[in-house]
Formats: structure tokens, C-alpha cells, sequence
């Protein structure tokens, strides 16, 4: 019988080991990845067009009117929230300043991310997991393939794909969202609304926003897929799996979004 | 039967972390024949066959397939060495995204040069093989289980391997489709002259197909026993032997 203190202690220790043991694993994973990349890449012939394009399609074209709506109505909320402030400053135009940089640099590629890691990130995570379950992961390797070549790359390759082009249009119709406040609620006219935004924005917010966009598209990928593969043969264990990967998932996002965001700034942008 | 073996497994001791399963295991598989691992629920003759196949570590000893080292090669080399033998498992594992004739196909377009009308034809064949003529639009998700675990064999069997790994095959079979699935077995055997390892603790079908057994002890963590099944039922000094291969046990349970 250990004492409270003694408990603790060996708790953190237990929990210390097994974040630890999670972070090589994911290090081992990235490795062999690159492994397997780096052939695919010398050998083009060797990736699954066929895949990519199911989840080009699946992560893609299918996404679109959820990202519409919802980058459209972060646009609405950012310009309504932002006016609220700056009608008190008698400083309504800024609202396009507010709305054009939030989206472009932060929420445009952030609400991509998440939808995609619910939508594709668990779905990732759930289908190899099964895969896993059904012998078929086992199959793969036993008929000589690598594993990843089939699974793990198609997929990679198309959330890198689409993800800058979902994002496009978020930031775009997230600052329409924005446009309509200023033109209904604060009743500034079109073109001055049009003229600020267009004024403020520099093509570096954007391409800024695009680096953002394919880094989380790299993590809800890789997440999925390394979740997926270390699930337990079973159906809890594939359960367990898809929420490990979508919470995994924005924890790494949020993080890499802060670094980036302080690496842009250390360089001037 | 020649006597040159195509699978040598030598004092294998295999486990997953700190738990020993088995230990010390050594036997070998001649060409041409059905060799059945035999063993009670949880004496590790799955984990056995997982890494005779390649796809776990051993903690020692090692497995020569062909004459050559699963366990000391290096991951190319044992991709290369995993292509000469088909595999089937359980459920059939199919890929559930391609039809039943594209996974067939699959390792054809990989590994070989083959136009896809020349892919077709092989699919065609192996369908026929297996008794699954015409079905080779569906979905695995379309068929029976039986079918599923015929259409794994036919892409087990599409680069013609000379050695083929049964996973309980007629688990969660009826017993006509079992018996066919047995006799699909022989054939294969006598018309090909594929090698046959099974693991499996159906006694029907193992009295049919086997030419050797082999019996592993939970207890012991090693074989029981070793030799042809009936030889073993009838005339085995070990009492344990013969009452798993006449089911004693449970006869006396229900009488």
C-alpha cells in the first residue's frame, strides 16, 4: 500500500512513459514514411492514383459546403463581434481590416483543419483500424507490400492537395461573411468595404495562410493514419483509435499554429 | 513427397512482451505436404503461424522458408521472400475498397509485367478455381463468408506460390462448405504440388486433409506431439493427445 504522495508520483511517471513512448512511436512513424515516400517519389509509377483520388474526392469535393458554411458564418460572427467594438470608436472600416486578416492568416486555414480532421482525420484513423481488425493490414505486408505505400500516402497526398484549395475557399467566402455585416449592420457602402479589404491585404497574408493550410494537412493525415495503425484489434479498441486521432490532431494544429504564427512574425510578416 | 523442407522452424520462443507462449519450438514442413498445427483455444498457434509468416519478431530461434531466414533479413529481403508464399486468413481479409477481381489482381499488376487482359485471364482462372466463377464485380462485403475465404485463397494463390498458410480455415463454416473447402485443399495439393500448412483445430477436417500434425501444449508451452492425426489418436502414450483428437472430454461431458 503506497501513500497518497507515493501514488501521485508513480502516476506521472506512468503517464510520463507512456506520452514519451507515444512520441517515438510517432517519430518511428514519420520515419519510415519519409522512407517510403522518398521510393515514391524516384518511382512515380509506384503510387496509388486510384486511392488518391477517392480521397481527393472524399476529403475535397465532399467538404466544400460544410467549409462554405461554416467559414461563412466565422465571417459573419468576426465581423459582427469586431463591429460592435469599433462602432464605439466610430472606426467601423476596420472592420474589413479585422475580418480580412482573421481569416486569411488564422481562421480560414484553422476551420478547414478542424472540419477536415472530423470528417477525414478520424475517418483516416477508423478505416485503418478496421483494416487492422480484418487481417487486412496483415494481408498487405504478407503479399510483400509496405503498408504505407497503399494506405498512408494516397491519403497524405490528398489532404495536401486539397486542403490549400478548401482553404481558398473558406478565406473567400469567410470575408464575404464579413462584407455582409459591414454592408447590412454598420450600413457602410460596397465599394468602401470592397476598397479597404482589397487596400489592406498583401499577397504574403495569404501565402501565409496557405503554408498553415498544408502543415495541418501533413498533421491530420499522418495523425489518422499512425492512430489508426496502432489500434486495437478490436471494436473499442478502433473507437478509441478515432478519438486519439481527432484530439491528437488539435492539439498538434493548435500548436503548430502557434509556432507558425510566431515564426512569421519573428520574420516580419 | 520429397524430402527437402520448405519451412524450418528452429527453437522458435515466441510471446508478446514479457509473456512467453511458446518455447523452443522446432519442426519442419516437407514439400508437398498438409501440415496442421493443432492446439487447444490460446496455445498461440495463430501467434505461431503470425511468426512463421514474418509478421512478428520472434524472441529467439528463427524460421527458414525456402532455406532462408525470415527472421535475420533485412525488411526488403523479406518482402521479397513473403511474395513466394500466399497467405489466408481467417475472414479473408479482402480488401473491402476493391472488388473481389481487383484484389486478385492486385499483386499481378505489382509484381508482374502482365498486360491487364493477360491480369484478367489469371483472375478468371483463379476465380474458377475456387468455385467463384462470375463473381468478380462484387464487393467482398457482398459475399458470404465462405466466399470471402475462398476469394482470399484465389488472391493467396494469383502469383502461383508453391507454399500456401490456411488460418483456421473452416472456422465459422457450415460443414458442407467446410468439406468443400477441404477438398479444394487436396486438389490443390495433388494438382499443383503446393505445400500446405493449416493452422486449425477442426478434427474433421483435419483427419481428412492432414499428412502431419503437429499439437501444442498450452501447459508446456511446447508440442504435445507430433505425427499423423490418426496414428495419433489411436496410438499416442500421451492420454491428454488422444482425448483432444477423439473430443473424450466432451463426450463424457454430454453423455
Amino acid at each position: 500500500m503506497g501513500s497518497p504522495s507515493r501514488e501521485l508520483v508513480e502516476r506521472i511517471g506512468a503517464a510520463s512513459t507512456s506520452v514519451f513512448r507515444d512520441m517515438i512511436e510517432m517519430v518511428c512513424f514519420v520515419g519510415d514514411l519519409s522512407k517510403v515516400s522518398w521510393r515514391v517519389l524516384r518511382k512515380p509509377s509506384q503510387l496509388r492514383w486510384k486511392e488518391t483520388l477517392y480521397y481527393m474526392d472524399m476529403c475535397g469535393s465532399q467538404a466544400v459546403p460544410i467549409v462554405l458554411m461554416i467559414c461563412f458564418l466565422m465571417g459573419v460572427i468576426l465581423g459582427f463581434q469586431a463591429a460592435v467594438q469599433m462602432r464605439k470608436f466610430g472606426t467601423e472600416l476596420y472592420v474589413a481590416d479585422l475580418v480580412g486578416f482573421s481569416i486569411l492568416k488564422e481562421l480560414g486555414p484553422l476551420m478547414v483543419a478542424m472540419i477536415a480532421t472530423g470528417r477525414a482525420g478520424s475517418a483516416f484513423a477508423a478505416e485503418i483500424g478496421t483494416m487492422k481488425v480484418n487481417d487486412e493490414i496483415s494481408a498487405l505486408e504478407t503479399m510483400g507490400f509496405a503498408p504505407s505505400r497503399f494506405l498512408v500516402i494516397p491519403k497524405i497526398l490528398a489532404m495536401v492537395i486539397v486542403s490549400p484549395v478548401l482553404t481558398v475557399f473558406g478565406d473567400v467566402i469567410g470575408i464575404a461573411g464579413g462584407f455582409v455585416v459591414g454592408t447590412t449592420m454598420l450600413g457602410l457602402p460596397l465599394m468602401a468595404y470592397y476598397n479597404r479589404t482589397v487596400e489592406v491585404l498583401y499577397p504574403m497574408v495569404f501565402i501565409l495562410g496557405m503554408v498553415k493550410s498544408v502543415v495541418f494537412a501533413l498533421i491530420i493525415a499522418v495523425i489518422g493514419c499512425l492512430r489508426g495503425f496502432q489500434s486495437e484489434c478490436n471494436a473499442q479498441g478502433v473507437g478509441r483509435a478515432t478519438t486519439s486521432a481527432v484530439v491528437t490532431s488539435i492539439f498538434l494544429i493548435v500548436i503548430a499554429d502557434a509556432v507558425l504564427t510566431i515564426i512569421f512574425s519573428l520574420m516580419g510578416y | 513427397m520429397s524430402n527437402e523442407s520448405v519451412v524450418e522452424v528452429k527453437n522458435l520462443t515466441v510471446g508478446y512482451g514479457d509473456i512467453v507462449v511458446l518455447k523452443n519450438i522446432s519442426f519442419s514442413v516437407a514439400s508437398g505436404e498438409i501440415f496442421v498445427i493443432l492446439g487447444g483455444s490460446g496455445c498461440g498457434k495463430s501467434t505461431l503461424l503470425k511468426h512463421m509468416i514474418g509478421l512478428y519478431t520472434p524472441f529467439r530461434g528463427d524460421v527458414l522458408i525456402f532455406g532462408e531466414s525470415m527472421v535475420n533479413s533485412s525488411e526488403d529481403e523479406k518482402r521479397k521472400l513473403m511474395r513466394s508464399f500466399g497467405v489466408t486468413y481467417q475472414g479473408g481479409a479482402l480488401f473491402g475498397s476493391l472488388t473481389v477481381a481487383e484484389n486478385i489482381a492486385l499483386p499481378l499488376e505489382e509484381y508482374t509485367t502482365k498486360t491487364p487482359k493477360e491480369i484478367n485471364e489469371v483472375v478468371q482462372q483463379k476465380l474458377a478455381l475456387v468455385n467463384l466463377d462470375g463473381f468478380g464485380n462484387y464487393m467482398p462485403s457482398e459475399l458470404s463468408g465462405g466466399m470471402r475465404k475462398r476469394a482470399g485463397l484465389a488472391r493467396a494463390m494469383a502469383l502461383d506460390p508453391t507454399l500456401l498458410f490456411f488460418d483456421e480455415p473452416s472456422a465459422g463454416l457450415d460443414p458442407i462448405t467446410s468439406a468443400e473447402l477441404d477438398r479444394l485443399i487436396l486438389r490443390l495439393r495433388e494438382e499443383l504440388g503446393t505445400t500446405i500448412v493449416i493452422v486449425s483445430h477442426e478434427l474433421d477436417s483435419i483427419f481428412t486433409v492432414a499428412d502431419r500434425a503437429i499439437l501444442l501444449d498450452k501447459e508446456t508451452k511446447g508440442i504435445a506431439a507430433t505425427g499423423k492425426p490418426k496414428d495419433l489418436r489411436d496410438g499416442s502414450p500421451n492420454l491428454w493427445v488422444r482425448e483432444f483428437l477423439t473430443r473424450s472430454k466432451l463426450k463424457r461431458d454430454v453423455v
